[in-house]
């Protein structure tokens, strides 16, 4: 086991590296100047631009950039903002506790709603309750968080005036006013996210289950004369729920990537935003550790699904 | 047996990996780097808010939740990243600083001169404008104090100069100091501030929103490459100090910054608001509805948005719309040089002329064809008129001797005379067919536009090929690239532009002969049109060496009198920049030379 992980972190090295020089190449080709707002602004004249540049680093050649780039890495330097010309690490780290409590809630909402109804569609297969679930988990996986976000906006916000459509990050929250506007604040950004994460893991919890209620194994329970219910939680939901963990764990790191459109629509200042922002702005070192923080959360999560995988169920063996 | 303690192991996994995310979630709040800066000098004694699920253990000071009417909230769609203006990358950090800061003057929204840090707006009547123009001498207000409780003087302002205009400090305001030789300070609340070169426009540094001043305390270390390197500088670029009416109280980059009366102000018994808070992010549209519908924001920024629907937000009733001035006047920019593929390196070279385009006929007959009115009344609303000038302000340039009406069959009879002969809907001449290549930057408003003015154009017979750049590319200047304006490898092409002071030398500059954009000058010259003329070349000489202000307006009225009759450029629209104010916020005007927060100090509700 310990060989393995260490043989996997080893593997994973180059392939981080890969995607650092694929990003970086990528961000360094695209077209975009940091301070391209000021384009025609005559008291901001091509040179005073030319200037900046320099002084970023952006005369240089790619390549050169790149190497620049991972040797400060390496040593735990991630380079300044171009937008507020401080670390990266540090706007990075200030947007992490909003993206966790809006898209990690929304997560966990997900997984709490998704699990019991995948559970329940599979054991009354078509029944009443099941088609409405296909039906509204087909919905939910269609519909863009864009179109979602911006109906619940009109609706909700605009039309009804429950939430706010102005995320606030400077509640006080020693207050119960604080509270209770920030749970008001998180409701929709929350619900969008849901809607389309329960989706894909309701289908997925479903289809689990009906590949194990034929089993053998299920039949003998029942001969046993177990009760439906305990047979179902007890012998077909642990057996199902394993490659559900898998993907679960799998999209822990799409948690940290923000969820992209719903925090730019709900103006909720996590690491989505700041990824969208920092790309339309070309500040490529806050675009860089984004990326390659993603990155790194991909590869290790991949990693824990593959060991959970193996900690659940005892067929697999590292070697 | 087995499936029971498996099943354990499931629960408790499952648990965990539910749990992981919460678990980062406090770790990552505990991190100290999590903190949102705060102004270091910031008198008030709570702590920087906590990052908010992670509820403070310390009673704040400050009173649980201000009362609705001590706060003022300002929603922008673009959010500030730096509160030190002089390394600003947007109109969005120079608005937000300015609410710390202040420059010596600032402009009004009639264009006029207001002293800020200034006792007086320095004149050639009252002697502070050297006859010469060599030099300037600004009389600064005296007992300012900056928000730590030390006095403003001379030497902030000198530093201010230095810092800006080193060589190495990465300041965008630098060609607003460049021109300066020397500061001295005459005595403590006296500068004078002497020229490289005569120069005609004496407010060139030190006013609007570039010419914030910095703290010479504060930044002292900070002048160069440290201006950017250093920590200490980093934090201070985040949150300086000033001698406006609010000062920093939490500034989280990207996102939001909020602000506290200013007991230092000297006029701080007047200050109307107990907090400021400039929020930042979202879009254009759900700003306006923030404001407008939901009432959440008192005043919103910049609501860029198409006229159909805008209207409608702004007919909710709770708002008010604040536009005039000018944002900048949309143009069609002709070329006069010929952007042919098959001229190879020598493509848009300015000594490679247009086929057609140097035809003053053919530019009139475009110029007639253009639907304003349509383009004015569908898609801007009021965020735009329709006008016929390229230089609109200050309002006493704006000429009054130019007319574009429409006029379809005067265009056609104007390509008859040129030669172009109507063959079946299309226009030819000497065996070959007009047509032109249109192209603008991505955005819904342009789009529609170029829809319009090509259906103008196939009226008279002209086909137009319309193309859209992503604006990042479309005003990048990257000279490595075939689709900027600068290139402009196209017949046409249309943005917005406008004089970036009230002196309108600069701008009007853009259109002579050696401005010219070429590829030995990497096309950064200025001027894209590659427009040259003799006669316009002699009349800009002799009003860049005139001084006297009402015979430099005159002349530039003329200037611009001439471009339109010779047709260099079509102006279409005049845009406006619509902010919008909540119902009983009073104190917000429209702004052309200046931040809509020039006067946030007297904003009250």
């Amino acid at each position: 086991m310990t060989q393995y992980i260490i043989r996997r972190v080893l593997v994973a090295i180059p392939t981080l590296l890969l995607i650092s020089v694929i990003i970086f190449g990528v961000l360094a080709l695209a077209p975009g100047d940091p301070l391209a707002q000021f384009a025609l602004n005559p008291a901001i004249p091509m040179e005073t631009r030319a200037r900046i540049r320099e002084s970023f680093g952006l005369d240089k050649p790619w390549p050169v950039r790149y190497v620049r780039w991972i040797t400060s890495m390496v040593k735990g330097d991630w380079g300044f903002s171009f937008a507020t010309k401080s670390p990266v690490i540090d706007v990075v780290v200030q947007r992490i506790p909003q993206t966790l409590q809006v898209v990690g809630v929304a997560y966990l909402l997900a997984i709490l709603i998704a699990v019991p109804i995948g559970i329940i569609s599979a054991v009354k297969q078509y029944s009443f309750f099941d088609q409405i679930t296909t039906f509204l988990s087909f919905i939910g996986g269609a519909l863009p968080s864009f179109f979602t976000g911006l109906s619940f906006m009109l609706i909700f916000a605009i039309n009804l005036q429950w939430f706010p459509i102005v995320y606030s990050s400077t509640l006080d929250m020693t207050t119960s006013a604080g509270i209770s506007q920030q749970l008001k604040q998180m409701v929709l950004p929350v619900m969008v996210l849901v809607v389309q994460q329960t989706a894909a893991l309701t289908r997925f919890m479903r289809s689990s289950m009906l590949d194990n209620l034929p089993l053998d194994y299920v039949r003998t329970a029942r001969a046993k004369g177990l009760n439906d219910w305990a047979v179902v939680i007890r012998h077909v939901v642990v057996n199902s729920i394993i490659p559900v963990i898998t993907l679960i764990a799998l999209g822990i790191p799409a948690i940290f990537a923000g969820a992209i459109i719903t925090e730019n629509l709900f103006r909720v200042n996590g690491l989505g935003q700041l990824l969208v922002t920092s790309i339309q702005n070309s500040d490529t070192p806050t675009v860089m550790a984004l990326a390659f923080i993603f990155s790194i959360l991909v590869v290790v999560f991949n990693l824990i699904a593959d060991l959970l995988y193996g900690v659940l169920d005892p067929r697999v063996k590292y070697t | 047996m087995r499936t029971t303690s498996s099943w354990k192991r499931a629960a408790a996994l499952l648990a965990a990996a539910l749990l992981l995310p919460l678990l980062v979630a406090c770790g990552g709040a505990a991190a100290p780097a999590a903190e949102p800066t705060a102004a270091p000098e910031a008198p008030a004694a709570e702590p920087t808010a906590a990052p908010a699920e992670e509820p403070a253990p310390e009673p704040t000071a400050e009173p649980a939740a201000p009362e609705k009417d001590t706060t003022l909230n300002i929603l922008y769609w673009q959010a500030p990243t730096i509160l030190n203006p002089h390394l600003a990358s947007g109109t969005k950090d120079f608005d937000a600083a300015g609410v710390i800061l202040e420059p010596l003057a600032r402009y009004n929204s009639a264009d006029e001169l207001v002293p800020y840090l200034a006792e007086e707006i320095p004149t050639l009547a009252n002697g502070g404008v050297a006859a010469d123009s060599m030099s300037v001498t600004w009389k600064l207000k005296k007992g300012v104090k900056w928000s730590d409780g030390s006095d403003f003087t001379a030497d902030d302002v000198i530093f201010t100069w230095q810092y800006a205009s080193n060589e190495k400090t990465p300041a965008t305001t630098a060609s607003n100091y460049n021109g300066i030789a020397n500061i001295e300070a005459v005595d403590a609340n006296t500068v004078k501030i002497t020229w490289k070169a005569a120069n005609p426009d004496p407010y060139v540094a030190f006013v609007s929103y570039s010419g914030q001043v910095i703290q010479k305390k504060q930044f002292e270390k900070c002048v160069g490459e440290a201006a950017m390197t250093d920590a200490a500088c980093q934090a201070a670029n985040l949150a300086p100090i000033g001698t406006n009416a609010y000062m920093l109280k939490e500034f989280k980059p990207g996102d939001v910054v909020v602000y506290v009366k200013n007991p230092a102000y000297r006029n701080a018994d007047k200050t109307h608001f107990e907090t400021v808070e400039i929020k930042g992010g979202g879009d254009a549209a759900s700003a306006a509805r923030a404001v407008c519908e939901t009432g959440e924001v008192d005043y919103s920024w910049n609501l860029q948005v198409p006229k159909d629907a805008l209207e409608p937000i702004l007919a909710a009733g709770k708002c008010e719309a604040i536009a005039g001035g000018s944002f900048g006047v949309e143009r069609i920019v002709v070329n006069f040089a010929n952007p042919d593929a098959a001229l190879g390196a020598k493509r848009s070279e300015p000594n490679q002329p247009h086929p057609f385009l140097t035809d003053l006929k053919v530019r009139q007959a475009i110029n007639k064809a253009i639907d304003r009115k349509a383009i004015a009344e569908k898609l801007y609303g009021p965020t735009g008129v329709a006008g016929c000038n390229i230089l609109v302000v200050p309002s006493a340039v704006d000429s009054k001797n130019t007319t574009c009406e429409r006029d379809v069959e005067g265009a056609k009879k104007l390509l008859d005379e040129a030669g172009w002969k109507d063959e079946g809907g299309a226009r030819t001449k000497d065996g070959k067919t007009m047509s032109l290549y249109f192209q603008t930057s991505i955005n819904t408003l342009r789009q529609g536009e170029q829809a319009i003015i090509k259906a103008n154009l196939a009226e008279i017979g002209i086909a137009v090929n319309l193309k859209a750049v992503d604006a990042g590319v479309f005003f990048s200047g990257d000279p490595g690239n075939d689709d900027t304006l600068n290139k402009m490898f196209v017949d046409i092409q249309m943005y917005t532009n406008g004089p970036s002071g009230t002196d309108s030398q600069s701008y009007l500059e853009g259109w002579t002969c050696a401005k010219v954009n070429s590829a030995e000058g990497s096309w950064n010259q200025g001027n894209d049109g590659r427009y040259c003329n003799k006669d316009y070349d002699a009349l800009f000489a002799t009003y860049a060496a005139e001084t006297d202000v009402a015979k430099r307006t005159e002349m530039a009225i003329a200037l611009n009198d001439f471009l339109i009759n010779d047709v260099a450029v079509m102006p279409l629209i005049n845009r406006r920049t619509p902010n919008a104010k909540i119902i009983g916020l009073n104190g917000p005007t429209f702004n052309t030379f200046d931040s809509g927060l020039w006067n946030i100090h007297e904003w009250s509700k």
